[in-house]
């Protein structure tokens, strides 16, 4: 059931890849959707074995790499927290693979389209069932290849090209940070298994090693670097800048890819290092920190853009820095509620996104759109639903997911929690005004497109309209139902606190003796071990009795910010003119995305090719070469003319180098032990 | 094990073919035929013969197998003695298996003089088998550099239009090394008097001697590899050379400098390795940065890939010398996927510039559309040079840097942007030449691969995945010698402590007890 779960993808990917041509564009598409189908299914039944029967299990396929005392197996650990993640990649992936038919469906190369989705879902499924970092390391290389490959996939197209590049560059400076990550975890724990990892963390609480010169605190090095892994895959703040122009690439690699999937893998490395992440609360800060300003900042951003899709991926920047911040308060759950709910709302989001792209012609921007929701009505409904979702309006799923986080940041009593909360809450506000924005822009108003666009708007087909509704019904209920296992509070409380004071202040999945029923619904018995919080961390415990103001701050926020877009884009025109005029350079900021972009070209783009340039012209011909080998070839040369007068024969030119070469030698060896 | 030699019966084939190569008498097209033929038939005839060791090898020892002695100067206590262990065994395969895929390569795109071509590519197969087989220091030392004067000439003869000054240039460097290198050896025979390689491993000589030496084989081992600086012959030798001789040079060539330090310097001079091993620490992470840097401003491709050598092999020089079964495994590793994917990519380059002529990037672009098998196995390869888990790339690269890591923090901080830069010239490199617009007719008018082409890559790409998802077949293998290398090296180290030695200032010697234990 476990391989079952994860590599049917693989094996359609072979398929479709080296023998596209003879099974064609519709075999493909046929094996690939079915693979992955299959794969969902498994996940489901297995999600259902883990959590309700409370079995995680690991299966070992093979050895990896075993080197002293270091090896890695191939494995499959499906515990609860991979159960989850199964269920939403597999189910994600197969509304897109559907998608997809559709959507390509005038694209010459169906067939490997389908071949690198299914690829990436591999690699992602292999992500998260990794027992072991190196394996987690494969998949997120993996899916940073497939992400690539899809970003790149209008590989006549040169700006597609060059952000596929940047995207996997920038990911691979994230990379940079998890390797030696790696390398940290593995000199402090000894190995870099999962398991033995979790159960070291507490002995090595207060273990610090060398690094870099300083005598530092182990467990927040490795997991800040670890960290600085997860920032490059979920696009945090300084390292976000591949997002955005990842949507060079088609619309459902947008949805699965750089909203649902890929980009969450940051959040679940952090939320699977929670049992070690507690005994780093500096590392915590940061991330909370970190997480907080990337969820300002993008939604700042996403208030100026035109283009339709980088307008949704800003949004998907700032709700992965909600979920990081959740984490950085260690609530673990919320973060991946969260990211559950909003895998299903931003796919829907990005696929009917999509569907208007399809009727608009391949039209992104928002400007040249307007005046066309009776045309599509069925696509203009379900972008409400995710963005009602997405603004946190009750009974949608965002609603539950984004409050508990809020309510945890501000739980938590800290000054990064505060930080983050006021963050997020502004945030909220800007995220309700730009999704209205770009459904009034998009749907509502005057038609803004030429004659030809209009006359040729129409609904998508059936095979692009049918996953839409699987991922509307994620985006309206997987709130209301995954609540309570999620995150919800502890009904028994003084009882468990006594109790776990006990078992050394940490929470315990306490063991109910009742039927199955009872003990899933609760949070400790949903995520079992695969979520570890000290007691005194417990923030998702405390959000159920923060102050009402701070429950409901959040809702009239989206409320607000869905009030002003109205008056500024249906019912006052011309306002949105004003402001920007009259805001003129903190709109130019937004607009301008801060400048990230233009700093890093100057410092890190610029600099590199410019010292490559230096090191190649001086460095290797003015320096090396000339006084190098040329050097002593025309120096000996020339001192072979001289002796040519007592010997002919070019042997001299050796000779010469062998003699100086000895000198040098032992010159240099007489210096240096000083005799 | 087996009842005849093996080794010597490897080594010597290729010879014997060039001497049937060398009477073939007939019209010049009768000749260049059956000289292909016999050099194609000789080489993958030798190549069986690997496989067929390989076979039989013992992965479960550390001591030399397939060993054959025979006295050749017993006056003076030389030997011919051939023998593998773990740490040569898949060198000797490698060789084996590249020569054969070159001569392909070669089959079309050499015109004058195949004769002689192959006559020198067959030798060239039996200096480099030679070298990773010899168990006496002068039966090494003749291999070693005798597999320059086939090289030499084949840039020289068959190269492009600076070849003089490449094959000059690259002559030059390596001699350089290789009198330092006799000097020690002869040094080294009259102190312990035999030139047997397993008995100089065993009796290390006296400290201040072994900085000496030490050096003297550095000089040698370092510009084979490259290390930076003395890297400059490398990308002038690539460019200038034949396909095929790239693919040797970077395939094989490169790995004899990395084998060097594994069977002498660290064995024979541990005292030395470890008083040196920051200083190649930095030379390593100089050359992987800097030769990074130079290869993302390359302009044409083999260059380009020349200098991504330098970097891979900077790996390979911090591995080995971190003394640590992860770096030292690793290193060996790298060598042998370098061997596989740098000797892949030349081939790659071959390819198209047999269409077109030219190695200069501008002149491609959009070629994915005419050669979508050229881009895929082209992927392929530039993920492995990358270093992308799944390909063998990955399993060295990350091995060696675990190894570093465990030695020296800020090193390993160093080294590891490397896998950032290799990425980017490796990226831009393939955005360039297969993406993009068709600006170029001709080059997008290009065919793709035909045959002959695919039958030499797939076995490269089987390799490369193979290596990256299973490497314990090579490591379990590798690992008994390795981890008798490290026994003998860190015993010695603690019997100097032992007896008293006192480091210099500023000295500082790895030692187990010196690294912190959780």
């Amino acid at each position: 059931m476990e391989i079952l779960a994860v590599f049917p993808p693989l094996f359609a990917f072979l398929l479709a890849g080296l023998f596209g041509k003879q099974i064609g564009a519709a075999g493909a598409q046929f094996v690939t959707c079915a693979a992955v189908i299959l794969s969902a299914f498994c996940s489901v039944v297995l999600f259902f074995d883990v959590v309700f029967d409370q079995d995680p299990r690991t299966v070992v396929l093979a050895g990896w790499i075993a080197s002293g005392d270091f090896s890695v197996n191939w494995a499959l650990r499906v515990d609860q927290l991979t159960a989850v993640m199964l269920c939403v990649i597999n189910i994600v992936s197969s509304c897109v693979h559907v998608y997809s038919i559709g959507y390509m469906s005038h694209d010459p190369c169906k067939g490997r389209f389908m071949a690198y989705l299914s690829l990436f879902t591999f690699a992602m499924l292999m992500l998260v069932t990794a027992d072991n970092l190196l394996q987690l390391f494969f998949g997120w290389e993996g899916v940073g290849l497939a992400s690539y490959l899809l970003i790149g996939f209008w590989n006549h197209k040169n700006s597609a090209n060059a952000a596929a590049v940047k995207a996997f560059v920038v990911n691979r400076v994230g990379d940079f940070g998890l390797a030696l990550g790696v390398m940290a975890t593995f000199f402090v724990f000894g190995t870099v298994e999962f398991e033995a990892i979790f159960d070291k963390a507490p002995e090595l609480a207060t273990h610090t090693f060398n690094f870099l010169g300083y005598e530092l605190h182990s467990i927040t090095v490795i997991t800040l670097l670890l960290f600085i892994g997860a920032c490059g895959k979920s696009a945090q703040l300084g390292l976000h800048t591949w997002l955005p122009d990842a949507m060079e690439g088609p619309t459902p690699v947008s949805a699965l890819i750089h909203a649902a999937t890929m980009v969450t893998a940051g959040v679940f490395l952090m939320a699977r290092f929670s049992p070690v992440l507690e005994y780093a609360p500096l590392t915590l800060q940061v991330i909370c920190i970190v997480g907080g300003l990337t969820a300002f900042v993008a939604a700042t951003i996403g208030l100026t853009q035109f283009d339709i899709k980088r307008v949704i991926a800003y949004s998907t920047m700032s709700q992965l820095g909600y979920m990081f911040f959740a984490i950085g308060v260690s609530a673990y759950g919320a973060a991946i509620f969260h990211l559950m709910t909003h895998a299903f709302f931003k796919a829907l989001l990005f696929l009917g996104a999509g569907s208007v792209i399809h009727a608009m012609s391949d039209e992104q921007d928002m400007r040249k759109m307007g005046g066309i929701y009776k045309m599509i009505p069925f696509t203009y409904g379900l972008m409400w639903i995710g963005s009602l979702a997405l603004a946190g309006i009750p009974l949608f799923a965002g609603y539950y997911s984004k409050d508990i986080i809020l309510e945890s940041a501000f739980a938590d009593h800290t000054w990064f929690g505060n930080f983050a909360f006021w963050l997020g809450i502004a945030a909220a506000l800007m995220t309700a005004f730009y999704s209205w924005r770009l459904i009034l822009m998009t749907f509502h108003g005057k038609p803004r497109a030429d004659e030809k666009v209009m006359a040729h708007v129409h609904e998508s087909p059936a095979v692009m309209l049918s996953p839409l509704v699987v991922l509307a019904t994620g985006a309206l209920f997987a709130g209301a139902v995954f609540y309570e296992p999620f995150v919800a509070g502890d009904h028994h409380e003084p009882e468990l606190v006594a109790h776990e004071v006990e078992l050394e202040r940490e929470v315990e999945a306490p063991t109910y003796e009742g039927g199955h029923e009872e003990s899933v619904w609760n949070r400790h018995a949903f995520w079992g071990e695969s979520l570890k919080v000290l007691h005194e961390n417990d923030t998702v415990q405390a959000a159920h009795h923060v102050p009402e103001w701070v429950k409901l701050l959040p809702l009239f926020m989206g409320l607000g910010g869905i009030f002003l877009a109205y008056v500024i884009y249906m019912w006052r025109e011309g306002v949105a003119q004003k402001l920007a005029a009259g805001l003129k350079p903190l709109y130019n900021l937004s607009f301008n995305k801060w400048y990230f972009d233009e700093l890093y070209q100057k410092v890190f783009v610029e600099s590199a090719w410019g010292l490559g340039r230096f090191f190649s012209v001086s460095g290797d011909r003015k320096i090396i070469d000339r006084y190098g080998p040329d050097g002593v070839a025309s120096a000996s040369a020339g001192i072979a003319g001289l002796l040519q007068r007592f010997q002919s024969g070019y042997m001299y030119q050796y000779a010469f180098v062998m003699i100086i070469a000895v000198i040098g030698l032992m010159s240099w060896f007489v210096f240096r032990t000083g005799m | 094990m087996v009842d005849f030699p093996i080794l010597s019966l490897m080594t010597a084939l290729p010879l014997i073919g060039a001497l049937f190569i060398f009477f073939i008498r007939g019209d010049a097209e009768t000749v260049d035929r059956n000289a292909k033929f016999t050099a194609f038939y000789c080489s993958t005839f030798t190549f069986a013969l690997a496989l067929f060791m390989l076979g039989r090898f013992d992965g479960t020892t550390a001591d030399f197998q397939f060993v054959e002695k025979a006295d050749w100067f017993p006056s003076l206590g030389i030997s011919y003695h051939m023998g593998v262990d773990g740490i040569s065994v898949f060198f000797v395969a490698l060789s084996a298996f590249l020569t054969p895929l070159c001569i392909l390569a070669s089959w079309t795109s050499i015109k004058k003089r195949v004769k002689e071509y192959m006559i020198a590519f067959l030798v060239l197969e039996t200096m480099m088998i030679g070298t990773f087989c010899a168990l006496d220091a002068v039966l090494f030392y003749v291999f070693f550099e005798g597999v320059l004067i086939p090289m030499f000439l084949i840039i020289g003869v068959w190269g492009g239009p600076r070849r003089v000054y490449s094959a000059f240039k690259f002559f030059l460097y390596t001699l350089l090394g290789s009198v330092l290198m006799l000097l020690a050896l002869l040094t080294m025979y009259f102190q312990v008097g035999t030139t047997d390689i397993p008995t100089l491993m065993e009796n290390p000589v006296a400290r201040d001697l072994q900085m000496w030496l030490w050096v003297a084989f550095f000089a040698s081992f370092a510009v084979k590899m490259p290390m930076w600086p003395v890297h400059t012959w490398l990308p002038d030798a690539h460019v200038e050379a034949p396909t095929a001789g790239s693919v040797i040079l970077a395939g094989v060539l490169l790995k004899m400098g990395g084998y060097g330090f594994l069977r002498f310097s660290l064995p024979m001079f541990p005292e030395a390795s470890a008083y040196y091993a920051d200083f190649v620490y930095w030379l390593s992470v100089i050359a992987i940065i800097y030769t990074s840097l130079v290869a993302l401003v390359q302009e044409d491709m083999k260059k380009l890939i020349a200098y991504s050598s330098v970097a891979h092999m900077g790996f390979v020089t911090l591995g080995i010398f971190t003394a640590t079964s992860q770096g030292i495994e690793g290193g060996i590793f790298q060598m042998i996927s370098h061997g596989v994917i740098s000797g892949a990519l030349f081939l790659i380059v071959g390819v198209v510039y047999d269409r077109l002529h030219t190695r200069e990037i501008a002149r491609y672009g959009g070629i994915v559309k005419n050669m979508p098998k050229y881009a895929t196995i082209f992927m392929i390869f530039m993920l492995g040079s990358v270093g992308l888990p799944g390909t063998s790339g990955f399993v060295g690269e990350f091995l060696t840097l675990l190894g570093a890591f465990r030695v020296d923090t800020t090193v390993a901080l160093f080294a590891t942007t490397g896998v950032v830069l290799g990425a980017a010239y490796m990226l831009v490199l393939y955005k360039r030449v297969v993406f993009g617009e068709a600006v170029n007719k001709d080059a997008a008018a290009m065919k793709d691969l035909d045959q002959r082409e695919v039958f030499i890559f797939v076995p490269l790409v089987l390799l490369v995945i193979w290596l990256g998802v299973a490497p314990g077949y090579v490591m379990e293998r590798i690992s008994p010698s390795v981890d008798k290398l490290i026994a003998q090296y860190e015993t010695a180290l603690e019997q100097t402590q032992v007896i008293g030695v006192e480091p210099a200032a500023g000295e500082t010697i790895w030692t187990p007890e010196a690294m912190p234990h959780d």
